[in-house]
């Protein structure tokens, strides 16, 4: 059958997956279309509720880049602590990492 | 002995190379160490070419029995000059532009883009 | 007539379109500047024509070896020439028609982009023609069978691509992205070089084929495959040769960028052929293989943390692409471990290796989509830094688009086309050793994670003020996007046909050795 590709332990298709989800999004169309129709245009009920406090301007509510992952980061920060400053853009470290690496994977191949 | 002190040569020069282009922070002399690695790869191709009593592949007015050397790291190593001259024409056009722009040539200080 | 002779010489065309395209290009510049962007996207489209012509051709009849400079029929290894081939020639195989393909696509893609993005810079045709000239650094390095040659079109590949990275002055930081860029490659280049001598002074040749044919596994030889690795790697960005990528791949202009990860992958294309074509007869363990696994593994796993805490949106997904380039190094390595063992590679060497090479095209679709669609925002809005950015998917609605399907792409979300390779690097890894596909998934997983926070800080949220004048970008840089999103979902959809005609002849190519020293010296020895 067209799209099916076996990875030699399994067969993944991507049409009949397509088909599969159409299916799951009609379903849940057709429950979401069974719910009751309270929701109104232009009224109270499309602002947010912010236990009663004023909504605070656009620029304010939206999440920046820098406030993600900030605990991932800082969980990892041993990791993170030691890995970033290699990068440290000094290009006569880049040339020394250069030089480790092709000692390293040389005294690898010779020993092992 | 004799016959090794091209290759000899060859090892001292890489070595300085690398010298120069790990400790020295002056951009301009890291560009110079690079150069100085060009010019030990060229010496290593140029030297495997040498052939004991071989002659350039010239026809004319040749001896009756030649031994003919076929040219072929004479070439890679005029070809790698070519490339060398254009690696090092542009290397020192970015440190021109860097010196105007940072005011440094020092590879310490020229780390705006890092981690 | 015309045509056959046309057809027969599409390698010399492949080169020599693009660098007359090239050359060309300054002139229109200065005599009709008006039908010079015309001539730029005439030149590039032949180019990819031409590649995929040839490419279609070693498809359909196996691999193709053109000698330069010898009268049509004649064979590669000239009969008074003691069985050396002493012409330069190019070797088209399986694996290299599959990276003229890849090239192909985006670099037409991408110059459909950068017409129209560039329309506002100075000095244009000179961009232009380090462009076309970085398309026949690529070509030529893919296609040679010729170990010099490689190493020239690897010099061109750098120099062509530093300049271009340098463009865009941005107070000096491009000249300093561009000079570490070259400074690492220059080493790495020089060192291939060296290990070309030492080749070269033992075989006498510097034909890939008469080489292979002759090898051994001697110290000497290891260095000079050590010193390819290192220097290929350098190239493409593996870990730990991999800090010079992020700085260049951040400050080039974007369009450059998704071509230089094709240019990268060349440099890849060039580590797996001399692994498997030139030394893949003489391992005796799976020393190599291991450690080809293992850069890159560190590759995936370095690539995609540092990308999590990256600001610069553009340093985040070059990060992603030192990631990426780990999964491709990791299906090929394993399927070097398992080299010799032809019970192993039919369980799952040949699939790994398959993966690896799928993974190959499925990035530079993916991720030159990425760059075009970042660089289409920074277009609009000139701003970098994720932290300043929000709410653009109100304005440019298809920008978003062509952003989401190649983030879910590169997340390998199904049915997009990461998924596929990934799906299949993922189940032969495990066959080979667990532990290794279990860190894929994660790495996988935290590529997702790192691409929810792109599109929601960039995309998502109300709309900002500072960006109330945004606008979509043009209709052609659309296009340029719209060839590559059509391939993602393409590839996605029907990847057994993919895998049939494009993957297999390549991972075959690779996998028989035999086949590709016959193809050169035709069982003459």
């Amino acid at each position: 059958m067209i799209g099916t590709l076996v990875t030699g332990f399994g067969v993944w298709n991507p049409l009949i997956w397509i088909v599969v989800i159409a299916v799951a999004l009609l379903f849940s169309w057709l429950i979401w279309r069974c719910g009751e129709v309270d929701y109104e245009e232009d009224a109270e009920t499309t602002a947010p509720y912010l236990s009663g406090n004023a909504e605070p301007e656009k620029g304010a509510v939206h999440i920046r880049a820098g406030n993600m992952y900030w605990g991932f980061t800082k969980a990892l920060s041993a990791y993170y602590d030691r890995l970033i400053p290699l990068h440290s853009g000094i290009v006569n470290d880049y040339v020394s990492w250069f030089l480790i690496g092709v000692v390293i994977l040389f005294v690898v191949v010779i020993l092992v | 002995m004799i016959a090794n002190l091209p290759f000899i040569a060859v090892a001292l020069l890489i070595g300085i190379a690398f010298a120069m282009i790990l400790l020295k922070r002056n951009m301009i002399k890291m560009v110079m160490g690079l150069g100085i690695l060009e010019g030990a790869v060229n010496l290593f191709l140029v030297s495997l070419g040498y052939r004991e009593d071989g002659i350039a592949p010239i026809f004319t007015s040749a001896p009756a029995d030649p031994t003919m050397v076929m040219p072929t790291v004479q070439a890679l190593t005029l070809t790698n000059i070519v490339i060398g001259v254009a690696t090092t024409a542009l290397m020192l056009a970015f440190v021109m532009l860097i010196y105007k722009k940072y005011g440094t040539v020092n590879a310490n200080e020229i780390r705006r883009l890092k981690e | 007539m015309n045509a056959d002779v046309l057809l027969a010489n599409l390698p010399a065309l492949l080169i020599a379109v693009p660098l007359f395209g090239a050359f060309l290009t300054p002139v229109f510049g200065r005599f009709l500047p008006k039908i010079r962007d015309a001539w730029v996207i005439l030149a590039s489209f032949v180019s990819s024509a031409v590649a995929l012509l040839l490419a279609a051709q070693v498809y359909a009849h196996g691999a193709v070896v053109y000698v330069f400079g010898a009268a049509p029929g004649t064979g590669a290894v000239p009969v008074d020439s003691g069985g050396i081939p002493v012409r330069i020639l190019f070797n088209i195989d399986g694996f290299g028609a599959f990276m003229l393909v890849s090239a192909a696509i985006v670099s037409f893609a991408v110059i459909l982009y950068l017409t129209v993005s560039q329309s506002k810079r100075s000095s244009r045709s000179e961009f232009y023609a380090l462009y076309l000239l970085l398309v026949a650094g690529i070509f030529g390095m893919v296609s040679t069978g010729d170990m010099f040659n490689f190493f020239v079109f690897l010099e061109i590949n750098s120099l062509a691509a530093s300049a271009l990275i340098a463009y865009h002055r941005n107070g000096g930081l491009a000249a300093e992205g561009a000079l570490k860029y070259l400074i690492v490659n220059t080493v790495g280049g020089l060192m291939i070089l060296f290990a070309i001598g030492l080749l070269y002074a033992q075989y006498n040749s510097l034909n890939m084929a008469v080489i292979a044919c002759n090898l051994s596994l001697t110290t000497l030889n290891l260095l000079a495959l050590i010193l390819f690795i290192a220097g290929l790697a350098t190239k493409a960005g593996a870990v730990p040769f991999h800090f010079a990528t992020p700085d260049a791949y951040s400050v080039a202009p974007s369009g450059v960028t998704a071509l230089m990860i094709v240019a990268s992958q060349a440099g890849l294309y060039g580590m797996f052929r001399i692994l498997f074509s030139v030394y893949g007869g003489v391992f005796t363990s799976a020393t190599v293989g291991w450690i080809v696994i293992i850069l890159g593994v560190l590759s995936m796993f370095i690539g995609v943390t540092m990308a999590i805490p990256q600001k610069d949106i553009k340093r985040l997904l070059s990060y992603h692409a030192v990631s990426q380039t780990g999964y491709m190094l990791l299906g090929v390595g394993v399927a070097l471990a398992v080299l010799g063992d032809v019970t192993l590679t039919n369980a799952f060497g040949q699939m790994a290796m398959e993966g690896g090479l799928f993974h190959i095209i499925n990035h530079a679709m993916y991720k030159g989509l990425l760059f075009l669609a970042v660089g289409a925002v920074i277009y609009r809005t000139g701003v970098w830094n994720l932290n300043e950015m929000g709410g653009l998917g109100h304005k440019m609605k298809w920008t978003m688009i062509f952003f989401l399907i190649g983030a879910l792409a590169i997340a390998g979300i199904p049915p997009f086309n990461g998924f596929a390779s990934k799906l299949m690097i993922y189940e032969s890894t495990f066959a080979f050793n667990p532990a290794i596909a279990i860190i894929a998934m994660v790495v996988s997983i935290l590529t997702l994670a790192s691409f929810m926070k792109v599109f929601h800080s960039v995309f998502m949220g109300p709309e900002l003020p500072e960006y109330a004048g945004v606008r979509e970008v043009p209709k052609r840089m659309l296009a340029g996007m719209a060839i590559l999103a059509v391939f993602v979902i393409i590839f996605g959809i029907v990847p057994d046909l993919v895998v049939d005609t494009l993957i297999t002849p390549a991972a075959d190519a690779l996998l028989h050795q035999w086949q590709y020293i016959l193809s050169v010296l035709g069982g003459g020895l």
